[in-house]
């Protein structure tokens, strides 16, 4: 009884042992720094005006930043960018996913194919697109001209409006792949016989999509949806490189918003609270996330 | 309608999705490629030449060789390797150690660790970058690729962590048991039979945080300012602002930027697709 209890005593000391080196790197490279993100969200620090000090201004930075339309425009689009390219790469996500799973010639080499958007850098994704919706020169442009569908070039990226959409094909190009590859997963765990006994009932395609493939798929669905909801949350590469939170604001989503306050403008303080109630939201939906698993398990 | 005519049918909208699948993934990479050895003047005729008439590697070889200011972007991807290859490797020294007791010890508090772990992966970087910035401003350590290792790091360990322990959990503890009664140490079993048998994981988690390293943008942006510790992607992003002009220049750095994950993916698909799934479906 005793020698076990030291036994397992020794082992606990044994696993802080190995776990120590990582805790204590994580620790001082982020959780002291995000506890000093919040003390500096506490004051003004502007670095354009230092005469005026550092200034404690308690939650301040806060009530100003949720009182103000900015940010709630900003926060408004990232909801925007967010929803509308989440809906697209569930969507095409799940087309790509059903016809792989289909046999055909030349299956293997479309799902390696798929990799080439995943693996391709964000920045390099981005100035592609850029490049591609260039007004002047762009790929696109050239492409709606020869084929007939438009009768001049438009200037994609500096109208408000095709802007954000602009920035939104760059993402969905990018991501789409990776959600058909999770939810080809899914469906590969669905066995066939569910499909075939389907078929002998005399159930319809659609009746089959919605009352078998959708119910089984639904937890790698959500599993997705906070996934993508997490990185949409935080876009920031694809915009900077695009349009630079441009064309009038159009696409000044909240992490952009964030990062020209506290390192544009260099107003540390109130860029820091920005960042925290960034944080906060993401901090919430990574506690859905953990959630979505736990139960995903229970399934 | 009968039912070969239906599979008919059936094929022959399998095969319009997949090529046209295939031509969406294919040809916005394709034309960057064709931008980079086209000649500007084709690439700003309208109509637009799709195909170049004299294509060229020319930037590649003034990107590569030349000793003029694109040699600069040399210098830069070789500070991509560097962060990469470092944080590659202080993951795998840290990671695998702590994954191990995840895996396989007792102690009180594992879950709390592990919840925390995850918390610090997903944090939006935005939430540290300040105070780190001054940090390392006080230190004068901005603008030095060691700086941009520490933080590379210390993001990518929970990550490297938490998939490392999926592999772990999959080895059974008999063998483990069979290598103790053989007079394996704890570490004895991890270095002898845990490794050796989680491998393929081990390596597709190295190349995650790898490739992860490499592409990162933000953090390398508001950390370095020249090219002695600036990474690849904040070189891109700056040839897509100041060299607007020089598409052709813009396009040859996108490819070279792309090209080492791109191999990687490639080469290495069968762990990269397994790690991507048991990385996501398991947390």
């Amino acid at each position: 009884m005793r020698s076990s209890r030291s036994f397992r005593r020794k082992e606990a000391y044994f696993a802080w042992l190995l776990i120590l080196p990582a805790f204590v790197f994580i620790g001082i490279i982020i959780f002291y720094p995000m506890a000093l993100s919040f003390y500096m969200s506490l004051f003004q620090i502007d670095l354009t005006r230092r005469a005026m000090g550092t200034p404690f201004v308690g939650l301040r930075n806060y009530l100003e930043i949720l009182k103000s339309s900015y940010f709630w425009e900003s926060m408004g689009r990232t909801a925007y960018f967010t929803v509308v390219s989440i809906a697209l790469e569930m969507v095409a996500g799940f087309l790509i996913a059903l016809l792989l799973n289909e046999k055909f010639r030349g299956r293997g080499m479309l799902r390696s194919l798929l990799l080439l958007p995943w693996a391709l850098p964000i920045t390099v994704d981005a100035i592609m697109w850029k490049w591609i919706f260039n007004a002047n020169y762009g790929a696109f442009n050239a492409l709606l001209t020869q084929i007939g569908i438009l009768d001049s070039y438009r200037p994609w990226l500096t109208n408000p409006w095709s802007a954000m959409h602009c920035v939104i094909i760059a993402d969905v190009w990018k991501v789409t792949p990776l959600v058909a590859l999770l939810l080809l997963a899914g469906l590969q765990t669905i066995p066939r016989e569910l499909y075939e006994a389907a078929v002998v009932d005399g159930a319809t395609w659609r009746s089959y999509l919605f009352r078998i493939l959708i119910p089984l798929l639904t937890p790698t669905f959500l599993v997705v949806l906070v996934l993508r909801t997490l990185d949409a949350f935080r876009v920031f590469d694809i915009i900077y490189i695009m349009t630079q939170g441009g064309p009038a604001n159009a696409t000044k989503v909240i992490s952009f918003l964030t990062y020209q306050e506290a390192f544009k403008f260099l107003h540390f303080g109130r860029g820091a609270a920005l960042a925290y109630i960034i944080t906060l939201v993401v901090a919430l939906l990574a506690l859905m996330y953990t959630r979505t698993m736990r139960r995903q398990i229970e399934y | 309608m009968g039912i070969k005519r239906q599979k008919k049918v059936r094929s022959l909208i399998i095969g319009i999705f997949a090529v046209l699948l295939t031509l969406v993934l294919i040809a916005p990479p394709l034309w960057l490629f064709i931008s980079s050895i086209a000649d500007l003047q084709e690439l700003l005729r309208v109509p637009l030449r799709w195909i170049p008439e004299r294509p060229s590697l020319e930037r590649y070889v003034k990107i590569l060789f030349s000793q003029g200011p694109e040699s600069e972007f040399r210098r830069i991807m070789w500070n991509s390797f560097f962060v990469a290859l470092f944080v590659t490797m202080i993951c795998v020294a840290l990671g695998s150690l702590a994954a191990y007791a995840f895996s396989r010890l007792r102690f009180p508090g594992k879950e709390k660790i592990l919840f925390v772990l995850l918390f610090s992966y997903m944090l939006p970087p935005i939430a540290v970058i300040i105070p780190l910035y001054q940090i390392f401003s006080r230190y004068r350590m901005l603008d030095t690729r060691q700086a941009l290792i520490l933080v590379y790091s210390a993001i990518l360990v929970p990550f490297v962590i938490w998939l490392m322990r999926t592999y772990f959990d999959t080895i059974p503890r008999d063998l483990e048991d069979a290598a103790k009664i053989d007079g394996c140490s704890h570490l004895g079993t991890l270095f002898r039979v845990i490794f050796p048998l989680s491998l393929p994981g081990i390596v597709a988690t190295l190349l995650f945080a790898f490739l992860m390293s490499w592409e990162e943008f933000f953090i390398a942006l508001i950390l370095t300012s020249t090219p002695q510790a600036k990474t690849v992607p904040v070189a891109i992003a700056e040839f897509s602002g100041r060299h607007s002009i020089d598409f052709g220049m813009m396009s040859t750095g996108g490819i070279l930027a792309a090209l080492p994950p791109i191999l990687i993916a490639f080469l290495f698909q069968r762990y990269i697709i397994g790690g991507l799934l048991s990385g996501a479906v398991k947390g």
